[in-house]
């Protein structure tokens, strides 16, 4: 897929300073100047090393925290800080409420859509259905596995018929092959619903497989240093995993990755 | 049942077995202590003539009022100290030692403030109680995993949205373990209360039949209070197992 038309969101000259409370000259530039854009409908993945920034970035378009500099825009308004509607983000740590049910959860930001109930009993079914959680629809949170707790995160997430997914390493806690199971629904979900999709992951194999563009990050403080057209067509699945062009993206990635790796943690290299 | 809850039933069915064979063979004598199957009969009959319901009623009330008041006030303090984190330092340390307190000692300032009646002894409850649930309600509040807060800003939640529908939820198992101790606390303050100074109230009747060696009061309303509190904590108790088994803690 190839960008065109006006961007959905754009960072312009971001950068982001954490100033910890009280130690004057501590401060540690995290991020930036970073520029990038993303496009109607595309996925998006951002892979970097540990400590990079990712996370960051993620916060900063989601609205949950300000850039020290630059613009970051969606759809032509300036987030800041601000959670903007339209906007879902899935984080990597277990985000189902404990104590609600699974439907619960899934219709827990609802209310503030002021939908009617049947409007809203409809929108939690067809999320459970997608999910394939129907059967689990009165379990508790405590009573699925790590990978379903993710899938009603998710669930919860659709459901708000965002116009921007964004997705911090989901999968992380999740095996390899849960992995490239929840990558097929993720690409189904993502044709499914039309969105955008900004996808934040450490596994170079996962970004090759889903998205259409991959942005590489640099170590610390993180900026796009490369950015990577896959060129999958849209109806993919993991089986791409076994193609000669998914070995040359993900060798194309790690070039552009390893040395800023070896830079995040200090490591010199093996001697030939 | 569960071991644990078997074991300790039969320890205290051995401990009161054991009183009454030593109240029975008269190890203990009958001005000291009743055996336990005539302090039951004592109690039922107690009841039944309605003598002492009034002042079992007002104690019981009172203890509630305390409960209450130090649950909704303790928990509304934890929620704004967790938020003001220069007041909760400079707090933090008094709370740790508020125990050492004697805070009967209050009491006649209390009548002094609050004159005759109920009102000090609710107070006295009160203060103990609510330190429980402050303490408590701010262990719960450090325990919330920050995605869970990050997802209620995701979803446009205002600070009472918040709280209502992702931190008090959240906390709820530690507001009932601040409940169990606050009801304990809570009794403790009134009936010391009465004990003291007052002239109604099972705390009152419990020093009037002491004084005048009148076991057959004494005892019944001392079981009555170790009733309602068993009891009281064994439903809070089940309630905060339940939540605890539902987010696969227990």
């Amino acid at each position: 897929m190839s960008p065109a038309g006006r961007p959905q969101v754009s960072l312009r000259q971001v950068e982001k300073v954490f100033t910890p409370p009280g130690r004057k000259g501590a401060s540690v530039q995290a991020l930036g100047p970073l520029d990038l854009e993303l496009f109607n409908g595309e996925f998006f993945a951002v892979v970097g090393p540990s400590g990079c920034g990712k996370t960051t970035l993620l916060e900063l378009v989601a609205g949950l925290s300000v850039a020290t500099s630059g613009d970051v825009e969606f759809e032509g308004r300036p987030i800041a800080g601000k959670i903007l509607q339209g906007v879902g983000v899935v984080f990597q740590e277990d985000a189902s409420f404990p104590w609600l049910t699974v439907t619960d959860n899934i219709g827990f930001g609802l209310g503030k859509l002021r939908l009617s109930a049947e409007e809203r009993r409809d929108r939690v079914e067809s999320a459970l259905a997608m999910m394939g959680l129907t059967a689990f629809a009165h379990s508790y949170p405590a009573q699925l596995s790590g990978g379903m707790r993710q899938r009603v995160c998710i669930a919860r997430t659709l459901v708000m018929q965002p116009r921007l997914i964004l997705l911090d390493e989901p999968f992380g806690a999740l095996d390899q092959q849960t992995r490239l199971l929840m990558g097929d629904e993720l690409l189904n979900l993502w044709r499914k619903t039309g969105a955008t999709v900004f996808l934040i992951t450490h596994a170079l194999d996962e970004a090759a497989m889903l998205a259409d563009r991959i942005g590489v990050m640099s170590a610390r403080p993180g900026c796009i240093i490369d950015v990577v057209e896959t060129g999958w067509p849209k109806d993919r699945d993991s089986r791409i995993v076994q193609e000669d062009r998914f070995g040359t993206i993900t060798a194309r990635l790690w070039r552009s990755l390893r040395a800023e790796s070896m830079r995040a943690i200090g490591y010199q290299g093996v001697k030939a | 049942m569960k071991p644990a809850a078997i074991w300790r039933t039969a320890f205290l069915g051995a401990l009161v077995a054991l009183l009454e064979v030593l109240c029975l063979t008269g190890r203990i004598d009958k001005l000291t202590m009743q055996p336990p199957h005539q302090i039951i009969i004592d109690l039922l009959r107690m009841l039944s003539a309605g003598t002492l319901n009034l002042a079992i009623l007002k104690t019981l009330a009172n203890s509630f009022l305390a409960f209450g008041l130090a649950m909704v006030t303790g928990t509304a303090a934890a929620l704004v100290l967790h938020r003001l984190r220069a007041v909760r330092d400079a707090l933090d340390p008094l709370f740790a030692t508020y125990y050492a307190i004697p805070v009967f000692a209050f009491y006649p300032l209390l009548i002094i403030l609050f004159g005759l009646g109920d009102t000090p002894e609710i107070f006295i409850g009160f203060m103990l109680a609510v330190v429980a649930v402050i303490v408590s309600v701010l262990s719960g509040i450090d325990r919330i995993p920050r995605v869970l807060l990050k997802t209620a800003r995701v979803h446009q939640l205002s600070t009472w949205e918040t709280a209502r529908r992702v931190t008090l939820p959240c906390i709820a198992p530690y507001i009932l373990t601040g409940a169990k101790l606050a009801l304990a606390y809570a009794l403790i303050g009134v009936i010391g209360a009465e004990f003291i100074m007052s002239s109604s109230g099972m705390g009152y009747e419990i020093s009037f039949a002491y004084m005048n060696f009148d076991n057959a009061t004494m005892y019944p309303l001392i079981l009555l209070i170790v009733l309602a509190s068993v009891g009281i904590n064994m439903v809070l108790g089940r309630w905060e197992r339940l939540l605890m088994v539902r987010r696969g803690l227990a």
